[in-house]
């Protein structure tokens, strides 16, 4: 089980409150995590990452056990903190604008 | 006796106001999608308890939402739980795909940027919903970087009306200020087969066969921003507007001067005649009376606010050139907002009601056809976008 928190905004748009829960199959990676979310939730299909090119949106970050992995390769294994369920992987909005 | 509901659109969400006829007493409801920015929303003619809505943020992108209930509950079309044949979630609603077929996309690749060099395409928002007259599922959509969208299926998926994009001018189409936005879509009441757009800052354009093929409808246009200031593409129309009653007529509101066309925009000509400025961004037209035009004069591209820091509509029942100030109710001094592009409504109530949202948050009204205004609400977020449905 992958425990993800999703920005305000977001969790309002999904219907939920605090963390999402999601069973992936195979490797927990930034795209395996991101297709069972938009699987679970299709509103948020193209508010995390581009319809098409599928890239990450530039005002959201991706965070995980103190660690920025926003540029890390989406297809690279998550912690095993997060694989296991122990630390969230964490969708930021960027602190900027408003 | 009839009602009204005004939709007004923010930066930080969307709200609704109703009203009876007497348009005395409101209640408001909202923000709905708050902290998103709510470009536009409008309600379905064929079904006014259907309204569509455009939420969008710079983090998250587009969102599109649907009222089946006249905005008392939202939802995100294509937001279902199924998944499409080929295994994806079916959250289609908010993906606007600009056509690159090999048959229709081919030739749509690049337009202006700001530095005169191409750019390629690239979907930011919408900036406008208009539903379609008879149908309540058929909505079309105008986005930025400008091209026009189609959704038959009440806003669950959108499909390019590529012909726009593909009849050989979007190399010169450029972004203004605001970016390469289409903001204007008028359905002609009488043919089901012409429509109107508008882009900044490409100009004016008109299908007469329903979305495959354009014609841009500039001629006597004139912008100083332009080598060729009066070029075929390029100027940066803010607003046009129609009164159903007489469809050929047309009325622009462009980056500067107010201009009109009574063939269906094969030619304009200027009519902004005594206006302290001819800058501006809305441009609405009476219900009743297809040559009274109202505008809210803008001080310049650079300033914009109102000249001498007077909130003044200006009103012309002469369909253009001879204009008076209407101030009765709006603040005379020290008032510094903006009136955006999609910022003023017309009811159809026997007493005409003129409505528009300011960048300092308020909705000014006046159910005499602009003798008198009030506020109906004065401290919202920014406003973008005001519609309003007159309901039985």
């Amino acid at each position: 089980m992958i425990r993800v928190v999703l920005p305000p905004h977001l969790r309002t748009l999904a219907k939920v409150r605090g963390e999402v829960q999601l069973e992936v199959e195979g490797r927990a990676t930034q795209r395996s995590v991101l297709d069972a979310l938009e699987a679970q939730y299709p509103m948020l299909c193209g508010t995390i990452r581009d319809h098409v090119t599928q890239q990450r949106r530039p005002f959201l970050r991706f965070f995980a056990c103190e660690e920025d992995l926003s540029h890390e390769s989406p297809d690279a294994a998550l912690p095993d903190a997060v694989a296991t369920g122990l630390e969230p992987f964490l969708i930021v909005g960027a602190i900027a604008g408003g | 006796m009839s009602k009204v509901r005004v939709l007004v659109g923010t930066r930080k969400g969307a709200f609704v106001m109703e009203s009876d006829g007497k348009r005395e007493k409101w209640e408001v409801s909202g923000p709905h999608f708050a902290g998103w920015e709510v470009y536009h929303m409008k309600g379905s003619p064929a079904d006014p308890d259907r309204l569509y809505a455009s939420q969008s943020s710079s983090w998250s992108g587009q969102v599109i939402q649907r009222s089946s209930d006249g905005g008392k509950t939202w939802e995100t079309p294509g937001g279902g739980p199924g998944k499409s044949p080929q295994g994806w979630p079916i959250g289609e609603s908010n993906k606007f795909v600009y056509d690159t077929s090999e048959r229709t996309g081919k030739p749509l690749t690049t337009h202006q940027f700001y530095d005169g060099t191409q750019h390629p395409w690239e979907f930011k928002r919408v900036w406008h919903l208009e539903p379609s007259l008879t149908d309540p599922n058929t909505v079309y959509a105008g986005v930025e970087d400008a091209a026009l969208f189609r959704s038959t299926d009440g806003a669950a998926s959108w499909q390019e009306l590529s012909g726009l994009r593909g009849h050989g001018t979007g190399p010169h189409w450029q972004p203004g200020a605001g970016g390469m936005c289409l903001h204007t879509i008028i359905l002609d009441p009488n043919d089901s087969g012409r429509i109107y757009i508008a882009i900044s800052a490409a100009g004016a354009f008109r299908t007469d066969d329903g979305g495959a093929t354009w014609k841009p409808i500039n001629r006597g246009l004139r912008s100083q921003f332009l080598p060729d200031q009066d070029a075929e593409i390029g100027h940066c129309v803010h607003h046009v507007a129609m009164n159903p009653s007489r469809p050929g007529v047309l009325f622009m509101q462009k980056h500067w001067d107010v201009m009109r066309s009574d063939d269906a925009g094969d030619n304009w000509r200027e009519v902004s005649g005594n206006l302290p400025t001819d800058f501006g961004f809305v441009i609405d037209v009476h219900a009743h009376e297809p040559e009274t035009v109202y505008v809210v004069p803008i001080k310049s591209d650079g300033e914009h606010y109102p000249p001498d820091g007077k909130l003044r509509v200006y009103r012309s029942r002469t369909g253009g050139n001879e204009w008076e100030a209407l101030t009765n109710g709006l603040p005379q001094q020290n008032c510094y907002v903006n009136v955006l592009r999609d910022a003023m409504a017309i009811d159809s109530l026997d007493s005409c009601g003129v409505y528009f949202g300011t960048t300092g948050g308020q909705v000014y009204l006046s159910s005499n056809a602009g003798d008198n205004w009030s506020p109906i609400v004065r401290d919202l977020p920014p406003v973008l976008s005001v519609e309003v449905q007159t309901l039985p």
